[in-house]
């Protein structure tokens, strides 16, 4: 790889671009440089081939429509998930290489190594998780709670390209220059610019400076969407499960990114100004940024994974044809940790030294955390007990997660221990820990849910047979890759070790990588069947022509699949905390109104991807020392935003003509159909209308 | 906003749809008021962790001089009441008062910011710059991020004063104006908790 | 057309009084920390807590009169994210200056 050769004084052009940055004669990086350009290039030509732009600009890339824009983030964080598996492939087979004797240190020279977990980490949490978790909820919150949109479209439009922007930085950086070879957390000092002279620090910071600042406004809009636009009659406490929990995840990114954001912005400063916030003399304090960026990143992981609480819980309740168990508690938990999970941040680096009084306490409140955790998994424990599970493709994932993220749970619990985790502490031990929770508990909680609604967004259901495939691989693949990383990690095998020089490891990483393989076999089948469904997607037997595919409960499957653009032809009143099925139980589900009102809607803009796509020469001109490219990007942003300030005609109204047809259409195609609840009479009996006490 | 006839439900649709989007407006900036206080806690904590690494460079307390300080604050608190009263003119449509009131708090944010870079330039003159110290990167970067906010709003309010020239006291005017309001009393509160943490408590 | 007497936002518009109230009391919060560090008359821990008290005094005095947050029911979300912005700032703030006193101490880091 390039890497020392890149230091030289920044040119006025070009900065600290010249050709050698790009890895031509790479054995590893140029075959994939030259497949993605080819690849880019025939997308390219097939788009205008078929005339396609104008078709996208209009329909796609400059809409506000949130299940648009959900859509599109969904497909970003698929694209973005097999670049990030691939490192972990490479990380895998590399290290089970290094072990053997017959291919001695493996394949990858450290430093490309380094930028490889480096990069993994990064895509993983910024560009997959974060990107399918906030699409989902694109797609699905407003239609839970009757919004016609979240509460400024244009700003929806803004963050998408905002994250697009940070993605984008990341893979611009596989090909020109290099990634951060420091950790996905960029420790300092490691990460300033005494040891990371290389632009590939630049990167990390730009990339998740940008797609911060779009995850911080995505955060803003959910959170007004939530309290402000709400359906007549749904109180706080009769809101769906996976809009609580949307909610709080929301919460806790608005206070936790703009803490990242500074750290970040301090972390250029002392590369760009020789600033001292971090550095090893002067008064710096390395141990500021860890503080720092684990008090963001500690709740991250709950920003993470309260949303696939959410999830698991509606298609609990739904599939296994019951309300869900104590909604209170599960909504009360949510709040808990909302709260909770910013007083917990310094059990990643107990062994920095603060002695027995703050350990304790911060060791003391992790088990407490792991409280409400537990109280979910009795709801969701309970919701299935003498229901009538119907054993789906969403459910299998349910069931997978609450297996694997029980036993990540109680790892967990087990690091949260001070004495212990200062045996564990960087050891593959904690690795292991976080993916068990991470995949067990957020990854198969959003590809549940992403089985789930995935008829919502595009009107056809995912093959179910595929989807099982896809659990069961991903399931054992699991535990095949990390139940030998739990046992190296116990024998100190540490983290991102690019050499491994003991023996006894060789078998854990052959049973590892055979792990990976069956994940990798998942990922495939996913990714086949979301095509497969999509070629199919006229086919009775994958058509949703219900809306309501699964006999629900909630407000998303009351309109067709996928929703008109105005999502509901009339929003109803909501009576109850499953107001679907309250609605279907007294036979007003899916009833002609009397009559039609004109719908009030924002105009698509061009604004949203202008602006945002700015932000990719602002954030090269930054990274390699471009400054005209900086002034000029800035210059433009201003000019855009005050060119949208000044427009007029931002929206308009769909008239009733237009609204009736559509509704018709619709109506005509529901008609006549059965629900689970009449099939089941009897079973049905026990089912009780939520109590209204809550006002 | 698109033209509405003067139909009488309609009115009354426009003028609900008025109210609630002016709602939603400023809760949503309300909610990023939200994250700016959370941007300056982290800068605060910074500031407070790093409050003695002086790195045998020169500390605060040979520099600060409180007179100063205080002419500063009392210009920035001034501004925040004569923001209040062009709110006032702006309740009664009172465009004159409004403009009056907003131009003597832009003068105030001008002599307070002007102010501030006097001091940076003071400081830097006397061997305190970002560079020195722990210490001096967390004061400026704290200091100079305020002083950014308060530049912002300026440039804000002049780009404030062409819309209300162009569309007068329309709806979208005025919750633009009540967000530029919140967020010039924000930067007042902000600016309480700098000099009486930053300069009282480095002077002593 | 908007020129009806609710606030945008939930907030209330305020009036010449309650500006001039709140000017008045900022002064006083800010001349009683400014004259006891200028002067020096009070020990140094007096002087510290009448700083804080008086600023946390100050914030709250604009946040009623400038900003006009009163509890209403209107404002039930500001107000209630207001109070959660606030407990979650005390604990960053003051766990990452507890936590750095002890690493401080237990490295010898200390002044």
């Amino acid at each position: 790889m390039v890497h020392t050769d890149l230091i030289k004084d920044p040119h006025v052009l070009t900065g600290k671009l010249h050709w050698g940055v790009i890895p031509f004669t790479d054995p590893v990086v140029a075959p994939v440089m030259f497949a993605a350009i080819f690849i880019g290039i025939a997308l390219v030509l097939f788009v205008t081939y078929k005339k396609l732009w104008g078709y996208l600009w209009s329909e796609w890339f400059t809409s506000v429509d949130h299940k648009k824009i959900g859509i599109m983030y969904c497909i970003a964080a698929l694209v973005m998930l097999v670049r990030g598996f691939s490192d972990a492939i490479l990380m895998r087979t590399h290290q089970a290489l290094s072990t053997s004797d017959s291919f001695g240190a493996g394949y990858l020279p450290p430093e490309h190594y380094d930028q490889i977990f480096t990069a993994h980490g990064v895509i993983m949490i910024f560009f997959v998780a974060t990107p399918l978790m906030i699409g989902i909820m694109n797609v699905v919150m407003p239609l839970q709670i009757g919004a016609r949109d979240v509460a400024f479209p244009f700003l929806n439009s803004l963050s998408f390209y905002l994250f697009l922007v940070g993605a984008l930085l990341v893979n611009i950086s596989l090909f020109v220059g290099e990634f951060a070879a420091v950790g996905w957390l960029a420790y300092t000092p490691l990460s300033g610019i005494e040891y990371s002279p290389g632009v590939g620090v630049d990167y990390w910071i730009w990339a998740l400076q940008i797609s911060g600042i779009g995850t911080t406004l995505t955060a803003v809009n959910f959170i007004a969407t939530i309290l402000k636009m709400r359906a007549p009659g749904m109180t706080l406490m009769k809101m769906p499960v996976f809009t609580w929990t949307t909610f709080c995840a929301n919460v806790i990114a608005l206070i936790i990114f703009p803490i990242l954001t500074i750290a970040i912005l301090q972390l250029t400063l002392d590369r760009y100004l020789d600033f001292n916030f971090f550095t090893n003399d002067d008064g710096g304090n390395q141990m500021m940024w860890v503080n720092l960026v684990w008090a963001w990143g500690h709740p991250e992981v709950y920003f993470l994974v309260l949303p696939a609480f959410g999830m698991i819980s509606e298609v609990t309740a739904t599939f296994s044809r019951k309300k869900l168990f104590g909604y209170v508690s599960l909504v009360w938990a949510t709040v808990v940790i909302m709260i909770l999970s910013f007083l917990v941040w310094l059990h990643h680096f107990f062994t920095m030294g603060s002695g027995a009084s703050v350990n304790a306490f911060f060791g003391i409140m992790t088990m407490i955390i792991g409280i409400p955790t537990g109280v979910k998994l009795y709801n969701w424990i309970f919701t299935m007990y003498k229901g009538r599970v119907e054993l789906t493709a969403s459910m299998w994932w349910v069931i997978a997660m609450l297996i694997t993220f029980t036993i990540g749970g109680m790892t967990g619990v087990m690091l949260s221990i001070p004495a212990n985790d200062f045996v564990l502490h960087n050891s593959m031990f904690v690795p292991a820990h976080f993916h068990n929770v991470i995949i067990g508990g957020a990854v198969y909680g959003y590809f549940a849910g992403f089985t789930y609604w995935f008829p919502k967004a595009t009107g056809a259901k995912l093959n179910e047979t595929l989807g099982k495939w896809s659990v069961a691989l991903w399931f054992f693949g699991y535990f095949f890759a990390w139940v030998p990383l739990y046992y190296t990690g116990f024998d100190g095998m540490t983290r991102r070790l690019q050499y491994i020089d003991n023996p006894d490891w060789q078998l854990s990483m052959y049973v590892a990588l055979i792990g990976v393989a069956l994940i990798a076999a998942g990922v495939a089948i996913q990714v086949f069947n979301i095509g497969w469904t999509l070629y199919k997607r006229n086919d009775p037997e994958y058509r949703d022509e219900t809306g309501d595919p699964w006999d629900a409960h909630t407000l998303e499957w009351y309109t067709t699949s996928p929703p008109q653009f105005y999502n509901f032809g009339q929003v109803p009143v909501i009576n109850d905390r499953d107001p679907l099925l309250d609605m279907k139980q007294k036979d007003a589900a899916y009833k002609r109104p009397e009559k039609y009102e004109r719908i009030h809607m924002p105009k698509n803009t061009w604004a949203g991807p202008v602006l945002g796509l700015l932000t990719l020469p602002m954030g090269f001109g930054f990274i390699w020392h471009i400054w005209w490219m900086v002034i000029v990007s800035i210059t433009a942003i201003f000019a855009c935003w005050m060119k949208l300030s000044f427009e007029r005609d931002k929206d308009y109204y769909v008239e009733v003509p237009e609204v009736e047809d559509l509704e018709d259409k619709f109506l005509k195609s529901n008609e006549n159909r059965s629900y689970y609840f009449e099939k089941n009479a009897k079973y049905y009996k026990k089912w009780k209308p939520t109590k209204r006490t809550d006002g | 906003m698109t033209e509405l006839t003067n139909d009488h439900d309609i009115h009354d649709d426009h003028h609900h749809h008025e109210a609630e989007t002016a709602d939603r407006y400023m809760f949503g900036f309300w909610l990023y008021v939200i994250t700016d206080c959370l941007l300056f806690s982290t800068l605060f904590a910074t500031y407070a962790v790093m409050s003695q690494s002086f790195a045998n460079g020169v500390t605060p307390h040979e520099l600060f001089n409180l007179k100063f300080v205080a002419v500063e604050t009392a210009l920035l608190l001034l501004s925040s009441f004569t923001f209040g009263m062009a709110m006032l003119g702006a309740n009664n449509s009172n465009m004159a008062k409004m403009k009056l009131w907003l131009m003597i708090t832009a003068v105030l944010g001008l002599g307070f910011l002007s102010m501030e870079l006097y001091e940076f330039v003071h400081f830097s003159h006397e061997g305190a710059i970002p560079q020195t110290s722990g210490y001096w990167t967390a004061f400026y970067s704290l200091v100079a991020t305020h002083g950014i906010h308060v530049t912002i709003g300026l440039i804000w309010m002049l780009i404030l004063s062409i819309h209300f020239k162009r569309d007068g006291f329309s709806n979208e005017n005025r919750i633009r104006l009540s967000c530029l309001s919140l967020f010039w009393h924000f930067l007042d509160i902000i600016w309480i908790c700098v000099f009486s943490f930053v300069y009282l408590r480095g002077a002593m | 057309m908007s020129s009806s007497e609710t606030g945008h936002g939930g907030q209330a518009h305020g009036s010449v009084k309650e500006y001039v109230t709140g000017l008045i009391l900022s002064i006083v919060l800010t001349i009683i920390p400014f004259y006891l560090v200028m002067s020096g008359v009070g020990s140094d821990t007096l002087t510290v807590v009448a700083i804080v008290v008086a600023a946390v005094a100050q914030v709250l005095v604009q946040m009623v009169f400038f900003l006009h947050m009163n509890g209403s029911s209107e404002q039930t979300w500001v107000t209630t994210s207001a109070i959660y912005t606030i407990f979650i700032v005390l604990f960053i703030l003051i766990g990452s200056m507890w936590i750095f006193e002890h690493l401080n101490h237990n490295m010898l880091m200390g002044h």
